[in-house]
């Protein structure tokens, strides 16, 4: 079995779970919840025993390497946390849906994973086109999911009318990229824009489109600004989705696009890279310095998940490095998959104060320490991971990019990332005190159920064990490129 | 499975029991003094060897190359055994207390002990901030101020040392891109030690790498200008986080210029610009926190920026960089974390039985106290540095090796050995004051003290008698480094 019926198999269980939930409502959430969540786990599963043969008409847009199958297995743990942090705060989402039922929840979020499996897989700019479309068109509906609420609804138009914009600007980048190299593989793009022949300003101004339109999709500035209205205004789930989800499927197209712009030789590759070195510091710094003076949680993680991006761009700015046999497509790989478990571990914690009747802001988490102190340890482990503290998994990912950078001698751009790590201790530690040494309103005691209390617990454990022993990730960093594999 | 990763693992699973119910004081004077006897019996079996000892490396990435790997040599012994000293007499001293301060001693300890033993660079970082948390969550949460006071206290330490750990982050960035040969990064010492050797950098830009370390370690040791955080943070941290911090996490500083910044960079801190820059700073630990020190008016006031001013010797035996110095360097980061654990401690059950520790408000308490005044005695005078107890033999070993190579005119540093000698005299005035104010002299109503029982005063018994051993027989310690630096 090859892997690519799994994805095709996720994408009709999602259809099926559609039909299903269309002819026959009276289907309790539980089991479309519970079938959606077998179907990814078994997904996940099999996807070690897959082989990566495929048949030879696929060759040409589809591409199964070592960082294919990571992204792969990536989208198919983060759909499996999504679905599930979804059935723990239903009975608090319903209240804001239509007829109080979640329908489309559990099936449109399977879709979204097929997108998103496809996409790491992508090896021509229209493949990539689909996916991207199939992944962000689910986002809008889930997004504006809870149709009652205001806030989800105002979320809900921001993302579609910047999101439809950002799309119109990749096609034209496509567009004009097309002209300039005479082709949509990435391949042959990176072979056309090594010839000098090839017209650098047709070339540049398609890229630096391209660019632009996936930067909508993974918030880099300047193009963040929906990030915080939409996070916030989004069911916690789907902020999880968007905020771990949308933005590894946009940072693995960026990786393969950036294979083809600053490939060897490349006539642009000079000019993308004083790009994304500026982008990515701008992103780093307006993401942590808002971040500092946010009220509301939610808002917090949506700025913090900004600056996560600018790092990550700087990652990519770095390329291989000159004399260590580091790729920046694995710092990426490696950021991300920690990236994982400590913002799904966040999210989940303001779920589950959510469905306990709390509100999302800094003053909500006053004296959580008393009323769970298992909740605050939780919640703690995951904010100290986000800011970076050595023994978690946060720190060896940002210890990377920056040595990555330091490596290259962009002193400018690593001053900015550190200025913002610098301010990501702040905002998050202050947080962390709050939930301490605040004394809090008379609430009673937060409940949760057991099954939360094991995820949880399992992220919160990921994240500790990876901050020690990070091995297991070790494929994932050495995630040979062809470039790698030449050198 | 090396015993250095027993020592480190103890204090932490300790802390990890009591977290979950384990009985905290059993749990923690189990762990304690196990570790104390685990580093007492390697330093025997370490005795006459030299290099690394109990080494153990365990691959956790393969590139960039990443090892859990320990090790020890003499100065880390040294170092291991302060901590567990001091970390013993924390946990000891400590009485009605919630759970959370053994957590927090146990933390902080075994932080420190990781940081000493470990040998890669990551780890040693990693382990210093492990241990830095809880000493900042203990003054915010448990300080001995007004909520507000203490928060205020605790993010002022939190951004100064915070800032620091950044610059130190950067520069050891430096190092490992620095160093690292071949075709992987590595953060093990010993491999970039080895390729320091190989290929030395120019000597311009040692100075400018080690000036980087410098701010780095040297904030977290409250360098002069970078002190100010310190002082007020002694004063308000719960008195066990006092002892661990201003007696065994603050080494952390200088072993980190011992261990990574001097030997990488041989002739860093001798360019002419660094040293220059070093000497007024130490200067300004000496000579200006002394004078701070002298108008103090509080017991814990003058205990926490005596122990800001002592720093500037030992940066003065980094800044000659002869061998006697800087073995006089590490004895006197032993006596110093003793003796100053010793005075936090008797400090904070003075303030606990009085109440206030203002000198206008105390006098006499020697009539109802006199085994608490001969405790109070022996960290006085291990302070001043009298001959006999062990911060006598570190001060003499540093200020006879920095005045070396005299040829008849005074270079920089020759005139800065001549006025830091005022230090001592500095430290005769505020510490005898302090003495002879608090113990001696009429008696004032209300305030008095009796003494702890015997099986509280043990624990600074203890540290009274390391005092004395180790300064009569300096040797014990100074046979454990053939030289200084690895």
């Amino acid at each position: 079995m090859s892997v690519f019926t799994l994805e095709a198999g996720i994408a009709l269980l999602g259809l099926a779970l559609l039909m299903v939930e269309a002819f026959k409502p009276d289907i309790s959430r539980r089991t479309l919840g519970l079938t959606a969540m077998a179907g990814t786990a078994l997904a996940l599963v099999l996807l070690p025993f897959c082989g990566t043969t495929q048949p030879g008409f696929m060759e040409a847009w589809h591409q199964l390497d070592t960082l294919a199958m990571f992204y792969k297995g990536f989208a198919l743990v983060i759909t499996l946390l999504v679905l599930w942090l979804t059935l723990e705060c239903a009975p608090y989402l319903t209240r804001f849906t239509l007829d109080g039922r979640l329908a489309e929840m559990f099936s449109l979020p399977l879709i979204t994973c097929a997108g998103m499996m496809w996409m790491a897989s992508a090896r021509d700019l229209v493949t990539v086109f689909v996916s991207l479309e199939l992944v962000t068109v689910s986002f809008y509906v889930l997004v504006a999911f809870a149709r009652k609420s205001a806030f989800s609804l105002e979320a809900g138009v921001k993302y579609l009318i910047l999101g439809a914009l950002s799309t119109g600007i990749l096609v034209y980048g496509i567009a004009w990229i097309y002209g300039a190299t005479g082709s949509m593989n990435f391949a042959a793009i990176g072979e056309a824009l090594a010839d000098p022949a090839t017209s650098k300003p047709a070339a540049l101004f398609g890229a630096a489109l391209l660019l632009c339109g996936l930067g909508f999709k993974v918030a880099a500035a300047p193009f963040h600004m929906w990030v915080p209205d939409v996070y916030q205004g989004a069911p916690t789930p789907v902020t999880a989705f968007l905020s771990v989800g949308s933005k590894a499927a946009g940072f693995v197209v960026l990786t393969r696009a950036l294979d083809a712009f600053l490939a060897e030789g490349s006539i642009i590759g000079s000019e993308i890279q004083a790009l994304l070195l500026v982008a990515g510091s701008l992103t780093a710094l307006l993401g942590s310095l808002p971040a500092m003076f946010q009220t509301s949680v939610k808002r917090l993680l949506a700025y913090s998940s900004i600056s996560h991006a600018g790092y990550l761009l700087l990652a990519l700015a770095c390329r291989e490095s000159a004399r260590f046999d580091i790729s920046s497509s694995g710092i990426v790989a490696f950021y991300l998959a920690t990236y994982l478990p400590m913002t799904v571990l966040g999210f989940l914690g303001l779920g589950l104060m959510r469905a306990n009747g709390l509100g999302e802001d800094i003053k909500d988490f006053a004296g959580l320490s008393k009323r769970n102190p298992f909740l605050a340890l939780l919640m703690t482990i995951s904010f100290a991971s986000l800011a970076g503290l050595p023994l978690t998994a946060g720190f060896l990912g940002k210890l990377f990019v920056f040595l990555g950078l330091a490596d290259h001698g962009y002193w400018g751009a690593l001053s900015c990332a550190v200025i913002a790590a610098a301010a990501g201790f702040y905002y998050y530690f202050k947080t962390i005190l709050v939930m301490y040494t605040v004394e809090g309103s008379d609430t009673p005691a937060l409940t949760i159920s057991m099954a939360s209390k094991v995820v949880a617990g399992a992220l919160a454990a990921i994240i500790l064990v990876l901050g020690v022993y990070p091995k297991p990730l070790q494929k994932v960093l050495a995630a040979d490129k062809p470039a790698i594999a030449a050198k | 499975m090396s015993v250095l990763e027993i020592i480190i693992a103890l204090p932490l699973l300790a802390a990890l029991a009591v977290g979950l119910g384990a009985p905290a004081r059993a749990a923690s004077l189990g762990a304690t003094f196990i570790n104390l006897v685990l580093v007492l019996v390697s330093m025997v079996q370490y005795a006459g060897k030299s290099g690394l000892a109990f080494t153990q490396s365990r691959p956790i990435l393969e590139n960039p190359s990443l090892n859990f790997a320990v090790g020890a040599d003499g100065v880390s012994l040294i170092l291991a055994l302060l901590t567990t000293l001091v970390m013993l007499a924390a946990v000891w001293q400590i009485e009605d207390r919630p759970n959370i301060f053994y957590i927090a001693s146990l933390l902080i300890g075994g932080g420190a002990l990781g940081a000493f033993l470990t040998t890669d660079v990551f780890f040693i970082y990693a382990f210093h901030e492990l241990a830095l948390i809880p000493t900042f969550l203990m003054i915010a949460l448990h300080g001995r101020a007004e909520p507000a006071q203490r928060k205020a206290v605790a993010w002022k330490a939190t951004i100064y040392l915070g800032a620091g750990s950044l610059v130190l982050l950067a520069g050891l960035a430096w190092v490992v891109l620095e160093f690292s040969g071949g075709s992987k990064l590595t953060f093990d010492l010993e491999a970039l030690r080895n390729q320091a050797k190989l290929t030395p950098l120019p000597v311009e830009k040692q100075g400018q790498l080690f000036f980087l370390l410098l701010v780095g370690f040297g904030s977290l040791v409250s360098l002069f200008p970078f002190h100010s955080w310190a002082a007020p943070a002694y004063a308000t941290a719960p008195t066990p986080v006092a002892m661990l911090h201003s007696g065994v996490l603050k080494k952390f500083g200088l072993y980190g210029l011992l261990r990574i910044a001097m030997p990488l960079l041989p002739q860093g801190a001798q360019v002419e610009w660094v040293q220059n820059a070093l000497l007024l700073m130490l200067l300004g630990n000496i000579l200006v926190m002394g004078l701070v020190t002298i108008h103090a008016h509080r017991l814990d006031d003058t205990l926490a920026n005596s122990s800001v001013m002592h720093m500037g010797y030992i940066f003065l035996a980094f800044a000659a960089g002869t061998d006697i110095a800087l073995k006089g360097a590490v004895m006197l980061m032993f006596a110093h974390g003793v003796s100053i654990a010793l005075l936090f401690g008797l400090c904070g059950r003075m303030r606990n039985q009085l109440g206030t520790l203002e000198y206008s408000k105390l006098g006499g308490l020697a009539s109802h106290a006199p085994a608490f005044t001969v405790l109070f005695a022996f960290g006085t005078f291990a302070s001043i540095g009298l001959p006999g107890l062990s911060n006598f033999a570190g001060e003499l070993m540093i200020f006879a090796g920095s005045f070396t190579g005299f040829k008849g005119t005074l270079t920089n540093l020759h005139w800065t050995v001549i006025l830091a000698l005022w230090g001592v005299v500095m430290s005769a005035v505020y510490m005898l004051r302090a003495y002879r104010g608090i113990f001696h002299g009429g008696t004032n109503a209300g305030f008095y003290m009796i003494d702890p029982a015997f099986s509280q005063r043990l624990p600074f018994i203890m540290l009274a008698a390391t005092l004395l051993v180790t300064g009569c027989c300096p040797w014990l310690l100074l046979n454990l480094m053939k030289t200084a630096l690895p």
